[in-house]
């Protein structure tokens, strides 16, 4: 289906009725050469670039569920590139020049919005931190600058620069970061995964990994036997389990990761804002809500609502931070379950098993990452080599130690990022 | 979620710190292999239903405890002390 004016204009006077679905809804055939696991945004985006980039087309995304009803359904949208270590840092470049091509891509309207991100400064040591890793973006290609207090003041006039716990030093400016309207991404791409002759095949969940000496020969699913070529485990959120039907154990640990909106609003944070001390951010919807969060609840967790004590923790930050906050109501609050890692980064790379892929750990960065992940994962399928910028995010780095990618420089070890 | 501590009785969670899945008590010897140390360290069975892992009483007696919890639900099945089950 496709939009124009006009289109909308019609149906807007003839009572919307000829508005049809976005893709198809088909039966599943008994073999195809790439099976995906997992139908959300990043599963639908490895489709879109398997047939796009590779014209793969004989291919079936296989959801339990309905398309996009995971994570990327329950993330707080905001897409940016300022990582630091090789590694991250050009995958993340990589991603975000797809995201400032995408509309064009899809030609969908996922609403995508640089309006700058501000990573705000606490104190010297914070400031000398955010100089590195402004000029490390800077060195990927990316942007990053430095404000001062009246840079910061002018663009965000309303934070209270004078807490008594952690006074407004300053900030990183990363302009082209910003949002993008998480729902009509996984849209967009599975509207053109289907159009390219993908099956996107929902309500139908995969409940063994068919593997034959080593080599994996399809999948059982709830709607039959599947045979496939390939598979991939694309099913953060799930990850363990999936890989548990082939036999894998996979380094990950599962973490719920609570988010908050409010009621509608006049606009009046224009960028996203991000308070470390606090472990908040906050930006504001298309719609006017007050999009914001904190840290993980700090347990694992497959509950997908969180627990009282951050509920408490982050409202804290909120008024702290913005203390205008306080008038406004919070409408809803979810949560993510996300897929921690040991160091913190993905991981996307063959198996021991013959034809079959991973792509998982995404801890609490997924979003941003959706086509490049889809991109890069496709091209791993496709090729059978990594894309250049995956070529570090291995599966077995952490038992090697080779290549580990700790972002905050915690410790690679579970419970720590 | 409240945890019963058996030196303390029952505690919000506020007061204990989440070390991880249990396999940490069971540390592999130090000449065990790659292999050992790498499911040790790293590789988790991460179930999505009752999983036995560490707490520890941070800001009541200290003490660390071994809790079977239902991560789905966060029912608690069990809370005792890895003290006494290590030994």
């Amino acid at each position: 289906m496709r939009f124009s004016g006009l289109k909308v204009l019609t149906e807007g006077l003839t009572g919307n009725k000829g508005w049809g679905p976005h893709w198809r809804n088909p039966e599943p055939k008994p073999e195809y050469d790439i099976v995906l696991i997992g139908g959300g945004g990043h599963g639908l985006a490895t489709a879109h670039y398997l047939a796009k980039e590779h014209g793969l087309t004989n291919v079936a995304v296989l959801e339990k569920g309905y398309l996009g009803g995971g994570n990327v359904g329950r993330n707080t949208t905001i897409v940016r590139a300022n990582y630091m270590l090789p590694g991250n840092s050009e995958f993340y470049s990589h991603s975000l020049k797809l995201w400032e091509g995408l509309e064009e891509d899809l030609n969908y309207n996922v609403m995508h919005s640089q309006r700058g991100i501000i990573n705000l400064v606490h104190s010297d040591g914070q400031r000398d931190a955010f100089v590195r890793r402004a000029n490390s973006m800077c060195g990927q290609g990316d942007d990053g600058a430095m404000l001062d207090r009246a840079g910061v003041e002018k663009l965000l006039p309303f934070l209270d620069f004078e807490q008594t716990r952690f006074p407004i030093y300053g900030g990183l400016y990363h302009k082209r970061g910003g949002t993008a309207r998480h729902d009509a991404v996984a849209w967009g791409f599975a509207r053109s995964a289907s159009d390219r002759g993908v099956d996107l095949i929902q309500q139908c969940e995969v409940t063994g990994i068919h593997v034959e000496n080593g080599v994996v020969k399809g999948v059982q699913t709830t709607k039959g036997p599947i045979r496939a070529k390939k598979v991939g485990m694309v099913a953060a959120g799930r990850s363990s389990q999936v890989a548990a039907m082939a036999g894998m154990r996979l380094p990950i640990e599962s973490h719920v990761l609570q988010a908050f909106v409010t009621e509608g609003l006049k606009p009046c944070i224009d960028h996203v804002i991000t308070y470390g001390m606090g472990h908040f951010y906050i930006s504001q919807s298309d719609k006017g809500g007050l999009v914001f969060g904190g840290d993980l609840d700090m347990y694992a967790s497959y509950a997908s609502r969180g627990n009282l004590p951050l509920v408490e923790h982050v409202a804290e930050a909120a008024m702290t931070l913005m203390p205008a906050i306080g008038k406004a109501k919070v409408l809803r609050s979810w949560g993510g379950v996300m897929d921690m890692s040991p160091d913190g980064s993905f991981i996307i790379d063959k198996t021991d098993i013959d034809g079959l892929f991973v792509n998982c750990g995404w801890c609490y960065g997924g979003f941003k990452a959706t086509p490049a992940s889809g991109h890069t994962f496709a091209h791993l399928l496709a090729t059978g080599n990594p894309h250049p910028t995956t070529v570090r995010h291995r599966l077995d780095r952490f038992r090697t130690g080779r290549g580990i990618m700790d972002e905050e420089a915690t410790g690679s070890q579970h419970n720590l990022h | 979620m409240r945890l019963r501590c058996p030196i303390c009785g029952e505690r919000d969670r506020r007061e204990f710190y989440y070390q991880g899945a249990a396999v940490m008590l069971d540390r592999p010897a130090p000449d065990a292999g790659e292999a050992a140390w790498d499911n040790y360290l790293h590789l988790r069975e991460n179930p999505a239903g009752d999983l036995e892992e560490v707490w520890s009483h941070d800001a009541g007696c200290g003490a660390w405890l071994k809790v079977t919890r239902n991560v789905s639900t966060h029912e608690i099945k069990s809370v005792e002390l890895a003290r006494e089950v290590k030994q």
